[in-house]
């Protein structure tokens, strides 16, 4: 387990993406310590009296040569719109970087699934994958196209394939009706996802049936982060364990799903 | 140079400075925000006779400066605490006390006899006020006739610190105090999480599994500083005090109304540093108000 910090940072930015989907610039003021895609900050929320925990946000992307992360912050409570809110040169408070991390594929054929706010961890896998080789592809489920994020960041790194609920973008439907998710033979080995728990669920029993590895990330409701509270945990094939910290990355197969 | 050493009994804590089971969870999770052995002592996870699995998810929901929980005591019970954890955390140059938890005498007895064996583990917090397990736990705590007898029969196996931590959801916590104090407890522990529930008004829904679980942070303290208060008015073994504590200002409150030492819980959560700069926070105020010793803040509570 690597080393954890709790830090301020200054917001360098606040860009609002869509009615609900806001990206936080944030600068640390020395070196950053390495991080990994898949890992979260728990970010605390001051000024919010309805709210007290910290709110779990996946590092969206890192840029170690200027010190700064974003994270990608979808409004949904009090808590979240509280942070979407903030504006730069304001302070922000977090402990990071925490949990698991998508691992390397053995296999250089390799899928990225995200929906809704799932698509937050997804960029700064894109980039450490292609850092090490291999060529991301991205698929993005979303609402509408109203709700699609930063496409252009994405597609700096690899083809990306839309579905969208109302056909408004892309092809309609779910994630999985997409032309890429074909019945037989697909084109690719490992399977990243983050997003809405029965999206996941589809894409792990995919994966099973055709013997594609699959990596997902859960985003269980978190108190401390860092494996105290046993809050968080999701059933695994060894018993309950913290989202927080044996996850929120887990190999689909050792989750009882 | 302020002396911050407090006595509970026959343990010895070089600040008054604890942390309270189930928000700390063996220390080690805290490494990297907090020197351990620059805190009084920590008390470690509820650990019952076996392995529990705890409660199904959701256990856990937000409240306004609050926090339910509905853990269920997992943990791996206490042969794997004292063959596998306590061999890794028995380094920590502090106060370590083991809370435990049963559903019968019988299970408490077990799990303190087997700590009791074990001679550098200083003491056990009793924990008779879990509200999140089905059967035990807070049913002790709730009733003066049981937790008189469970605190004996643990008295009789357990030769160390004795703490027993007490339950809120009584009608007269006072009477609870002095049935455990008469039953042979070197210490009381107060004040557990209050029973409380939320509830989704979209789906009609529970926001916990369990329907019901502990309510803590910083909207219990006015309730517990009322029951520390109670309760170290009538009882002559010391006091510790729990419930929302937060700050260094919050533990001298706590130790005004008569807590000898107080432990930290849910505010772990949100600041894993907060422990040791409430350690360095009593200095501070001390400093400031020309005080030496640190016990001489406890019971100074002024009511004239």
């Amino acid at each position: 387990m690597s080393k954890k910090y709790i830090t301020d940072f200054v917001i360098l930015e606040n860009r609002r993406h869509t009615h609900e989907f806001v990206i936080l610039t944030l600068q640390h003021p020395e070196m950053l310590p390495q991080m990994f895609p898949g890992q979260f900050a728990e970010v605390r929320v001051d000024g919010s009296p309805q709210t007290y925990l910290r709110r779990p946000l996946s590092i969206h992307d890192v840029d170690y040569k200027n010190n700064t992360i974003k994270l990608l912050i979808q409004e949904v409570g009090p808590g979240t719109r509280r942070l979407a809110s903030m504006k730069s040169g304001e302070k922000l408070n977090l402990v990071y970087p925490l949990g698991t991390y998508y691992s390397l594929p053995d296999k250089k054929r390799v899928l990225l699934v995200g929906g809704g706010c799932g698509v937050a961890p997804l960029l700064f896998l894109g980039r450490y994958l292609k850092e090490n080789g291999i060529d991301p592809r991205f698929l993005v489920g979303a609402r509408s196209e109203n709700d699609l994020v930063e496409l252009d960041a994405y597609r700096e790194l690899g083809d990306v394939y839309i579905t969208t609920e109302d056909g408004s973008r892309g092809t309609r439907g779910f994630v999985i009706h997409h032309p890429v998710m074909k019945t037989f033979e697909p084109d690719f080995d490992w399977l990243y996802t983050c997003g809405p728990e029965p999206m996941m669920r589809v894409l792990a029993k995919y994966s099973r049936e055709r013997n594609i590895t699959c990596e997902v990330s859960l985003e269980n409701k978190m108190a401390c982060g860092i494996g105290a509270c046993l809050c968080c945990v999701t059933p695994t094939i060894e018993g309950n364990k913290c989202t927080c910290t044996d996850g929120p990355v887990f190999n689909a197969n050792y989750l009882k799903w | 140079m302020v002396d911050l050493s407090v006595d509970i009994g026959n343990l010895q804590l070089k600040n008054p400075v604890m942390t309270a089971s189930g928000t700390f969870g063996y220390g080690e999770e805290y490494r990297d925000f907090v020197d351990i052995s620059a805190l009084g002592g920590i008390i470690v996870k509820g650990t019952t006779g076996s392995h529990r699995e705890g409660n199904p998810y959701p256990r856990m929901a937000e409240t306004p400066m609050g926090m339910l929980n509905a853990v269920g005591l997992q943990n791996k019970g206490v042969d794997v605490f004292l063959s596998e954890t306590w061999p890794r955390i028995r380094t920590f140059r502090t106060n370590v006390l083991v809370n435990v938890s049963g559903s019968t005498v019988e299970e408490y007895v077990e799990i303190a006899s087997k700590i009791a064996e074990v001679k550098d583990i200083p003491g056990i917090e009793l924990n008779i006020s879990c509200p999140n397990v089905k059967e035990g736990g807070m049913t002790f705590g709730t009733s003066c006739p049981s937790a008189i007898a469970v605190t004996r029969a643990v008295r009789e196996v357990f030769p160390r610190h004795l703490m027993v931590k007490l339950s809120p959801n009584v009608t007269d916590i006072v009477e609870i105090a002095k049935g455990v104090e008469g039953a042979g407890a070197d210490s009381v522990s107060l004040i557990n999480t209050l029973l409380g529930m939320a509830i989704d008004a979209e789906t009609w829904r529970p926001l916990l599994s369990t329907v019901t679980g502990g309510l803590s942070g910083p909207c219990i303290k006015p309730v517990a500083l009322r029951m520390v208060w109670q309760v170290a008015s009538a009882v002559k073994i010391p006091v510790v005090g729990l419930g929302g504590i937060s700050s260094a200002t919050d533990a001298v409150e706590f130790l005004l109304a008569g807590a000898s030492a107080v432990q930290v819980g849910t505010a772990n959560f949100v600041d894993p540093s907060v422990s040791g700069r409430i350690v360095d926070g009593l200095a501070g105020y001390m400093q400031r108000h020309n005080i030496e010793k640190i016990t001489d803040i406890i019971g100074g509570l002024d009511v004239s």
